[in-house]
């Protein structure tokens, strides 16, 4: 009877309805970047770690070089120098100089385009995902990722984090099927940086690829706000006005 | 006389004489008056009255954001996804077109499903209002079309795989089905020459039959009056003067009352457009920021919100056809709802307290097949879809049992044969390894038939209340 009850109660009410829908499945725990688009000098260090790190393999072909003179506050020497390594002139697109059938070639499939993976992801499965490379000697690149089993992609920031080890833990199911289960990393050995130095390296990254996803962010809340403090103040004389005709009505 | 006024009166002629020269012409200026100030409208709407006029305001919005979209837009399967992201990046404003119209289809839903529950609530279904419920339902069967081939256009995984997923259901027919889904299609999946003809079809085909639906509908509610939260005809009882009593001129009392909750919308509608237009992945799918992949299958595929309480109908039913068949029986039923509740009181609020308690419950019902059609079908989730849309269907033969005052042995026969039916359903479904799950659940449909056929039967709960001859309104 208690599970009757429970099944109908968990049924029909859903204790615990799973807000949002996102994509995230593997079943990892997703740690949260805490970055925020309004630091302009935090999105000029991810774009400029993109650009060395992640551009050469990943393109951003909705996200034109030019747009980031304005959004990232700074000028357009400072573009041409800093950032524009696979583009002649500032109107063309963040793409990549790799051919796509070595790219095919090389890494098994084709690196995808980053522009909207903040948004079809989450700014937290990015974020995770560069923290969660480990050493693993079957794959073809020497680590794997427990956000994204079986990865194509190589440890391109190992230089900075160092190389880490994974500890699974042997887990029997219901049917008695043995799973490994990950456990935790051990400490990253061989990288430039501290585990809390290369964190904010990951969030200026992760930072600059939720500004490329959706470049109108800030511009659109700011909009917004307009707009509301207009309606509100078009609310009062539309309520007032409506009040003052229908006293008649009775 | 003052030279302001003479200039006043100068130009007042002459505005005189050019409304005198078109209604000599057209009937302009008589038109006007009979639609708005001599159109007599029930003193007493409340809150629920303001989403038909949200309709057309949503309506507006998706017309006029839709034409400058399709400015931009390319619908081609090599640059559709492309060009939507160039519309929120270099096109100016585009953002704001794409996101009105992305929020504006669902508010569209959402305003439109509080509209029909409105009509639920008050009758208004009710003789001699059948064709303006039809054409109502007519809008709504055309709106879901367009939602449905506009939502393809981004060109996103879900797109994709929605639009493959809904129409490989008309595979399920016999015979015709698989050539009628390629007739669809125009080819073996869907693909650019789908995407091309889904918008024509968005852009022209089907704004135009839903304009002229919602002009019938309109012309039908002119011809005999809004019903009433009261669900008291306002034409009964009329002064001396011919006028209604209990209506006022819609205009100028109904255009300012509207403005208001047109206000109100936008702040909402605006809330969502600029602080979440994604709307936490129900407004903007998460995975359709991933241009579509034949190759691809998503692992999960959920339609767009407004559509899931029908998927969530047809997966329920564990065989395809029949699971098409179902769906298709859930709008058709709505359809027949004015011959189905024969009961002489239109609204609710002198309807019998089951019967608000029924109404009620078919609401949530709806919103519980809603959500059950977002989620991915365990066992627990699809049992309970299953029931619950048992009780969807049977809050129409509820609703029909209700139209007159029935015999307690009426009410036990009704009872048993609908539990031997919904008992019957189990046993052709019959598993082994389901068998507690599936019997706990039999509980849901019948203590539902239990409470509405054997209460009215045993107690007063079933009695409808005395309806006034006036309008209630404080």
């Amino acid at each position: 009877m208690k599970r009757i009850i429970a099944n109908l109660v968990v049924g029909l009410f859903f204790a615990g309805a799973s807000l949002g829908v996102n994509a995230a499945s593997s079943g990892v725990h997703l740690e949260e970047p805490g970055n925020t688009l309004v630091n302009t000098a935090s999105l000029q260090r991810g774009a400029k770690y993109f650009v060395n790190y992640c551009l050469g393999c990943h393109s951003l072909k909705y996200v034109r070089y030019q747009s980031l003179i304005e959004d990232l506050g700074i000028t357009e020497e400072q573009l041409m120098s800093n950032l524009m390594f696979t583009a002649e002139k500032p109107t063309q697109m963040m793409n990549v100089a790799m051919d796509d059938t070595d790219a095919e070639r090389w890494f098994g499939v084709t690196p995808p385009d980053l522009s909207l993976t903040a948004r079809s992801r989450g700014t937290a499965w990015i974020y995770t995902y560069l923290r969660s490379f480990y050493l693993d000697d079957s794959r073809p690149f020497g680590v794997n990722n427990t956000v994204l089993p079986n990865a194509s992609m190589p440890h391109v920031l190992a230089p900075l984090q160092g190389y880490q080890q994974a500890v699974f833990e042997d887990v029997v199911d219901d049917e008695g099927n043995h799973h490994e289960q990950f456990v935790r990393f051990e400490a990253p050995v061989g990288g430039e940086l501290e585990p809390e130095e290369y964190d904010d390296v990951l969030r200026d990254i992760v930072n600059f690829l939720e500004y490329v996803a959706e470049p109108v962010k800030l511009e659109r809340q700011a909009v917004g706000m307009a707009v509301l403090a207009f309606l509100l103040v078009f609310f009062l004389f539309a309520y007032f006005l409506k009040r003052e005709y229908w006293k008649d009505i009775h | 006389m003052k030279p302001d006024q003479e200039y006043f009166d100068r130009f007042a002629a002459g505005w005189n004489r050019f409304v005198g020269w078109i209604d000599d012409r057209m009937p302009m200026t008589s038109f006007i008056r009979s639609q708005l100030h001599d159109y007599y409208a029930p003193k007493n709407f409340n809150f629920w009255y303001y989403f038909g006029v949200l309709a057309l305001v949503v309506f507006a919005n998706q017309i006029v954001t839709g034409i400058f979209l399709t400015m931009s837009y390319k619908p081609s399967a090599a640059e559709a996804f492309a060009s939507v992201e160039y519309i929120m990046r270099d096109v100016e404003w585009g953002w704001l077109l794409r996101y009105m119209h992305s929020t504006g289809a669902s508010a569209f839903f959402v305003v439109v499903y509080l509209h029909m529950f409105r009509g639920l609530m008050y009758g208004s279904y009710k003789a001699p209002r059948e064709l303006l419920w039809i054409f109502g339902m007519l809008v709504y069967v055309a709106l879901m079309a367009e939602a449905f081939m506009g939502y393809l256009l981004p060109w996103g995984q879900m797109s994709y795989w929605g639009a493959q997923v809904i129409i490989s259901l008309f595979g399920a027919i016999p015979k015709i089905g698989e050539p009628l889904a390629i007739w669809i299609r125009g080819d073996f999946a869907i693909s650019d020459i789908t995407l091309n003809r889904f918008f024509a079809l968005h852009v022209i085909a089907m704004p135009l039959i839903l304009i002229l639906l919602v002009v019938f509908h309109l012309v039908a509610l002119r011809h005999n009056g809004s019903n009433n939260p009261d669900g008291i005809e306002i034409k009964k009882t009329k002064g001396s003067d011919g006028k209604p009593l209990d209506g006022i001129p819609f205009h100028p009392y109904y255009t300012v009352k509207d403005l208001v909750g047109i206000i109100v919308f936008a702040i909402l509608f605006s809330l969502v457009v600029f602080f979440a237009p994604e709307m936490g992945g129900y407004f903007l799918e998460h995975a359709n920021f991933e241009p579509a992949n034949p190759l691809v299958t998503p692992e999960h595929i959920a339609p767009v919100w407004y559509f899931t309480p029908f998927y969530a109908i047809l997966r329920a039913v564990p065989d395809k056809l029949l699971g098409v068949i179902a769906m298709g029986a859930a709008i058709f039923l709505l359809f027949l709802l004015p011959w189905l509740d024969r009961n002489p009181v239109k609204s609710m609020r002198y309807r019998s307290p089951l019967y608000k308690v029924l109404l009620i419950i078919f609401g949530l019902t709806f919103i519980v097949l809603g959500y059950l059609g977002l989620k991915p079908p365990t066992k627990l989730y699809s049992e309970l879809a299953l029931r619950m849309s048992e009780i969807y269907f049977l809050f129409f033969f509820i609703s029909w049992v209700y139209s007159r005052a029935r015999s307690r042995k009426y009410m036990l026969g009704a009872t048993v044969v609908t539990l031997v039916v919904i008992s019957l359903l189990d046993v052709f479904r019959w598993d082994p390894a389901n068998a507690a799950l599936v019997l706990q659940m039999w509980l849901v449909p019948a203590i539902y038939l239990a409470g509405f056929l054997l209460l009215p039967a045993f107690t007063r709960l079933g009695e409808s209340k005395k309806v006034p001859d006036r309008v209630t309104f404080e």
